[in-house]
């Protein structure tokens, strides 16, 4: 009988070398590995349950739009008012579950649904503006700002990361081949030659 | 371009939502409802000239439903609030036509 | 002839450049324009015109030209119908003349213009009525060699392209002394500014102007004050940049030349042209203003230019318009063009003014140098073939007509005036209203329906003392709009400029013959060939309107939008028509401003790119499988996978007998899967689908109709019950995403108060479809801890346990009729379970199948498609599945429609089989239907929805939706085919294994 594979197979497995190559100039892109991940339902006026998550994630689930908050090695992305995607080592999903039994939830495994991209480099921004139509200017896009949008022709979760260096785009496993050959190619005027 | 303020994420794109038709329709009681009532409700809409109440949803974004007050004349957006809301004032709200 | 001055200047002479142009060669500088180094060479003639094919040349030096319109580069690279004036000179440049054969000096096509008679105004319309079939056979094709412009490039285009998105706090379009002052105040707060010119260097008019500015030379200042702009880290300039659109909510487009400009050295790595969508938050408009030809016979001769354009080709490029230019005005200003070209050793005949007397200060001066002044006097006649060579001045009666006194002057060029018009097309497009002014007959941006100022002679300040200052007031007054500085303007730097002087509106010179008599053309719009006669035709035919004069005429259709044309068309209407001109009114300017490339629109969505593939992770096995793939909305789906030597046909059928007799697997990952949570879940499922799901027991499975409120059938799919508040639903692939906004707008909208939450979770979980005799012993190979037998694992039930070593879901539910199993693995485990399904089915000959296959074994069952079976008219009762509608329930969406007056039709169209009577023949989706062939019109009684050879039945089915077709089994319908009609039997839509023993093994 057949084994599990030890690690789970990237939809972007057949570009590992585009993206090897993608390492130098004035932008990079990497994939990130696999993390768990987890859908957050639950009402942000039920006080006990934002507790109780909070409790067992390590942080406070973000409220404000367009906002993250992270704890650790765990990133709480905020998705709409009664939304959040949770990305860290492990899903918590049991954990989620017995803290919040008897709140109005819901806690969806999503860890096979999305590859993420790491848009890094002194061109990063550029490269974002020529397929997202949101302001992406510092004044307006902060470091640690996470939104869902458009880019290009795919839905993503954009989420500028850490100090502001990076933008991680996270998308739907049958988008990433497409988005990530989209972004090569809007790379490639920063490549060197 | 239409520029939507999305009562939660803030201002994005017509191509971030889709449309929703006109706002304040409710699915009356189908019980006591004869059928050109039921008509009315699936079919007849005020197309205005003017302010339309009308409903929009951030498709790309956090798939919220919400209403917007446009004018169908030069799509000023006048007012954006939510769903069960009541359809807010705004000056020159009285449209012509239907 | 060589028209380059010694000496001036801003061309740089250290730079030859060579470049060939109609077939021969010149040479020019670096910063000339094509116009620029053509007029240096003392070459007018550029082209022919559209109608006509009369000679043209430049009139203009800008992105108003209507007629100097060329053929750029050769082969793969070419492109139709650039302005020679706003094409950069580089080495090697070739152009030609468009809309001329063999050449524009000898056009053969040439004969069109002694015709000109019979091509009056509505030429089109009246001429090529009869008989119908000629249009397309022999007048379209005639007119389309004959008339139009250049020529498409007929290979792919081997440049890049790109946009980029820019948000802004104040955008600046143009970058003359009006936008630079605006560019610079608002800067200086400290806001996000983007300034868009479509020059190569910013200054606009002060580069065609002799005037100081801050004690600097124009065009110094300007490039002083693009330094300082360039030192403010929050703004932006784009030169060689067209701001082309603006659209609803301050969004604009441009189009940026990268490369362009360097021909043959551009780096491969970038991209041509740039298209830019801006957002901003407050607009500056400083487009300037454009000078408006005067019209009069003959005023389309090569050699005949606007005076402002000759000005900037004397003061910016160093280039002679000619050697003996003629100049003629009907206001002040023109006569500076004079005094510059005298200034820079040239020399003027005469200035030919329509006014009594010449307010002009400069009349005496020029007199000293030997200047003819004619006044109260028009040219009324030109002359010369394929360049100006002498007028015809004549003064003018009191009539409006011509008096006494005739002049012949022989010259080889001419200078015209008639005053300035604001550019107000990128106003008009955000929905401006425009008023007119009767003293200077200009229209100008009134009323803004959008966030911006206009300002200098955008807004009919033509000095430029005025320009500088107004620019800095708007651009101050934008910042603070946007939220910047206390909107107080910066002091405007001093000019030595004068006022700008008077001017009386003048609309059409008399000729030497009355207008429309004899062979003179008063030329309006030079680009599409309209006259003064074509217009006061239209008035005569009885045109009333001027958006109808505008499509009957054509003037200012062209690819300018008549941007020298339209003011003097609008003119000699209103003249026409005895109304004014505000009577008459405006049609309005629409982007683009100029032209964009297809390229440039596309940018990177073209090739691969043009649109997302969605992937599934077993992807790249079929790909290596050969598969061929179908794209299911954005999806590419296996369609079949055609071993070496087989047809679609053969393939499918192979893949459809392999599911009957012994196992095949399918990816059906595509389908849409939603996680439905909540403690009224049920509520919300009993409401949404047309049967109950509350009464459904945690571990099974239901199929499920989901119907509008108007009662037609638009998804279906499986439900099953994963624990009491917990449901997985299946949407159809093309539908995923609708499916799961129709729950959340139910419940966001209509019922908020149930406690519920729908989450997407469709690329969470691979689907792999097991089916046929031998899936239970496949899957059993690879998950020997379920129980696969029927009474452990029913039919219509739902279990987890481990398949491949991978935790997975799997659903005792079928498709095709036959034993089943849909196997839900997490996404990234997906290709490894495949493979060992494959492995394990190897001895039962487990064979991969498509969608084809899918499609041929569900018609067999007589199972529908949604979108195929169903077209958004269709009930649940017309597809004969009443039984699928809970007559227990006493609300749910759809049910009230049914019992409106139309549903109830007995002649609704119904799904039923249809059979051929050769069962070879396999009817074309779509078929019309008719009960009995003959003569024209023949009833429509339905259409065919579904139609295969069924390797299982051994001949033809189809599916089709027939009127009243469930009364009428048995019966005998025709069915269109290929032009001929095809005899059939209507029969029940279910062609195998009626019973439905095959499903559990």
């Amino acid at each position: 009988m057949a084994e599990a594979p030890a690690t789970p197979r990237s939809p972007l497995a057949g570009l590992a070398g585009a993206l090897a190559g993608a390492q130098a100039g004035g932008v990079t892109l990497t994939e990130r590995p696999a993390r768990a991940r987890l859908n957050l339902r639950l009402d942000p006026e039920d006080e006990e349950a934002l507790a109780a998550a909070a409790a067992v994630l390590g942080a406070a689930l973000p409220l404000a739009p367009n906002t993250a908050a992270s704890a650790g090695d765990r990133t709480v992305l905020w998705l709409g008012p009664d939304e959040w995607l949770v990305t860290g080592p492990a899903a918590e999903a049991d954990m989620l579950t017995g803290a919040l039994a008897g709140r109005h939830h819901a806690i969806t495994d999503v860890s096979a649904m999305y590859a993420t991209l790491a848009l890094s480099g002194a061109n990063a921004r550029e490269v974002l503006m020529k397929g997202c139509r949101l302001d992406l200017h510092p004044r307006a896009f902060a470091a640690g700002t996470c939104v869902q949008t458009a880019l290009a022709r795919a839905q993503v979760i954009l989420h500028r990361s850490g100090n502001g260096q990076t933008y991680e785009i996270t998308v739907r496993n049958s988008f990433s081949v497409y988005l990530a050959t989209w972004l090569l190619d809007a790379m490639a005027e920063y490549r060197p030659a | 371009m239409l520029w939507i303020d999305c009562p939660w994420c803030g201002a994005r794109p017509e191509t971030e939502y889709r449309y929703g038709g006109e706002a304040h329709i409710a699915r009356p009681d189908p019980a006591a409802t004869d059928d050109a009532g039921w008509a009315d409700y699936l079919f007849m809409r005020t197309n205005p000239k003017g302010v339309h109440a009308e409903r929009w949803m951030h498709r790309e974004g956090c798939r919220r439903w919400f209403n917007v007050l446009r004018s169908t004349v030069n799509n000023e957006v006048l007012a954006v609030y939510p769903m069960g809301a009541p359809r807010p004032d705004v000056p020159g709200g009285e449209a012509e036509g239907g | 002839m060589n028209c380059r001055l010694e000496s001036g200047g801003r061309i740089d002479r250290t730079q030859r450049l060579r470049f060939a142009f109609n077939g021969r060669r010149y040479r020019g500088f670096a910063g000339d324009t094509l116009a620029s180094a053509l007029i240096a060479n003392g070459v007018h003639l550029t082209s022919r015109s559209f109608k006509y094919h009369r000679p043209r040349g430049i009139l203009t030096a800008g992105a108003e030209e209507p007629s100097a319109l060329v053929q750029l580069g050769e082969g793969a690279r070419t492109e139709p119908n650039l302005r020679a004036t706003q094409v950069e000179l580089h080495d090697g440049l070739v152009a030609a003349g468009v809309n001329a054969w063999p050449s524009a000096s000898c056009d053969l096509a040439a004969w069109t213009g002694r015709l000109a008679p019979l091509f009056p105004a509505g030429f089109y319309y009246k001429t090529f009525l009869w008989p119908a079939s000629f249009w397309k056979a022999v007048y379209e094709p005639a007119i389309r060699r004959m008339a139009g412009l250049g020529r498409a490039p007929e290979e792919p285009d081997p440049d890049i392209y790109d946009r980029m998105n820019v948000h802004c706090d104040v955008l600046v379009v143009g970058g003359g002394p009006a936008g630079l002052g605006a560019a610079l105040a608002a800067g200086e707060t400290g806001a996000r500014v983007l300034l868009v010119d479509e020059q190569p260097a910013l200054g606009g008019a002060l580069q065609g102007l002799r005037h100081r500015v801050d004690g600097m030379d124009g065009a110094e200042w300007a490039q002083a004050a693009a330094a300082r702009l360039a030192a403010m880290p929050e703004v932006q300039v784009l030169t060689r940049t067209t701001l082309f659109g603006y659209y609803d909510h301050n969004t604009l487009a441009a189009l940026e030349r990268r490369t362009d400009h360097l021909g043959p050295d551009a780096p491969a790595h970038l991209t041509r042209q740039r298209l830019w969508t801006v957002k901003a938050r407050r607009v500056v408009l400083a487009t300037g203003a454009h000078e408006r030809p005067l019209v009069f016979a003959d005023n389309d001769r090569p050699g005949v230019m606007l005076a402002s354009a000759a000005q900037r080709y004397v003061n910016h490029f160093a280039a002679l318009p000619g050697r003996l230019p003629v100049l003629f005005t009907n206001n002040d200003d023109a006569y500076e063009v004079a005094h510059d070209i005298v200034a820079a050793g040239g020399k003027v005949l005469a200035v030919v003014d329509c006014r009594p007397e010449p307010a002009a200060p400069l009349a005496a001066t020029l007199k000293e140098a030997g200047v003819a002044l004619y006044t109260g006097a028009v040219i009324a006649a030109t002359h010369g073939t394929r360049r100006v060579q002498a007028v015809t001045v004549a003064a003018l009666g009191e009539d409006g007509g011509l008096g006494g006194g005739r002049w012949r002057i022989g010259c080889d060029s001419v200078l015209v005036s008639g005053g300035w018009n604001p550019a107000v097309h990128l106003f008009c497009q955000s929905a401006g209203r425009l008023t007119f002014e009767e003293a200077r007959g200009i229209f100008l941006p009134g009323e803004a329906t959008q966030a911006l100022e206009v300002a200098g002679a955008a807004a009919g300040s033509f000095g430029l003392a005025a320009c500088l200052a107004d620019g800095a007031a708007a651009g101050a007054r934008a910042a603070h709009a946007a939220g910047f500085g206390d909107g107080r303007a910066p002091p405007a730097p001093p000019s030595d400029a004068p006022e700008p002087g008077a001017i009386a509106p003048f609309w059409l010179a008399p000729g030497l013959k009355p207008v429309g008599h004899g062979k003179a053309k008063h030329m309006v719009d030079h680009q599409d060939d309209v006259t003064a006669a074509d217009i006061r035709l239209a008035a005569r035919e009885g045109f009333r309107s001027v958006e109808h004069v505008k499509r009957y005429t054509t003037v200012g259709m062209g690819t300018d939008q008549g941007k020298t044309a339209n003011v003097n068309g609008l003119a000699i209407l209103a003249d026409a028509l005895g109304k004014s001109v505000p009577e008459v009114g405006f049609t309005t300017y629409r982007p683009p401003y100029t032209p964009v490339t297809f390229g440039a629109l596309a940018g990177r969505d073209r090739g691969a790119l043009m649109d997302p593939v969605r992937r599934t992770a077993m992807h790249e096995w079929h790909e290596a499988a050969g598969a061929v793939f179908e794209p299911v909305g954005q999806w590419h789906r296996p369609w079949w996978y055609p071993r070496r030597g087989e047809d679609k046909h053969a393939a499918v059928a192979r893949e459809c007998r392999a599911v009957r007799a012994a196992v095949g697997v399918l990816d059906a990952s595509t389908l849409g899967k939603i996680d439905i949570r909540g403690p009224d879940a049920a509520t919300l499922l009993d409401r949404l689908y047309t049967n109950a799901f509350s009464t459904l027991k945690v571990g099974r499975v239901r199929y499920g109709l989901m119907c509008g409120d108007d009662g037609m059938v638009f998804d279906d799919g499986t439900t099953a019950r994963l624990a009491e508040d917990h449901y997985l639903m299946t949407t159809t692939t093309g539908n995923a995403a609708h499916v799961l906004e129709w729950l959340e707008e139910w419940v966001q909208t209509e019922w908020p108060e149930l406690r519920v939450w729908c989450t997407s979770v469709t690329e969470q979980w691979a689907t792999l479809a097991l089916a046929g005799p031998k899936a239970r012993d496949v899957l059993a190979a690879v998950a020997p801890g379920l129980a696969l037998d029927a009474d452990s694992f029913p039919f219509m039930s739902v279990r987890e346990g481990t398949v491949a070593g991978v935790g997975a879901r799997v659903f005792r539910i079928s498709f095709t009729g036959e034993l089943s199993f849909e196997i839900n693995v997490p996404w990234h485990h997906g290709r490894h379970v495949w493979e060992a399904l494959m492995e394990a089915g190897a001895a039962h000959g487990i064979t991969p199948y498509g969608t084809e296959a899918m499609h041929v074994l569900r018609a067999e069952r007589g199972f529908i498609i949604v979108g195929q079976e169903t077209d958004g008219t269709t009930t649940p009762q017309d597809l004969g599945m009443d039984w699928i509608v809970s007559k227990k329930k006493a609300d749910f969406l759809g049910k009230r429609a049914w019992i409106r007056e139309d549903n109830k039709r007995a002649d609704r169209k119904q799904l039923v089989g249809i059979l051929t009577d050769d069962p070879k023949v396999v009817l074309a989706e779509g078929a019309q239907l008719v009960d009995r062939p003959g003569r024209p019109p023949v009833p429509m009684i339905g259409h065919v929805t579904s139609s295969y050879m069924s390797p299982a039945v051994g001949r033809s089915i189809a599916l089709a939706l027939v009127k009243g077709g469930r009364a009428r089994l048995g019966e005998a319908v025709h069915a269109n085919q290929a032009k001929k009609f095809v005899r059939c039997t209507i029969a029940e839509p279910v062609f195998y294994d009626p019973e439905g023993g095959k499903r559990d093994g």
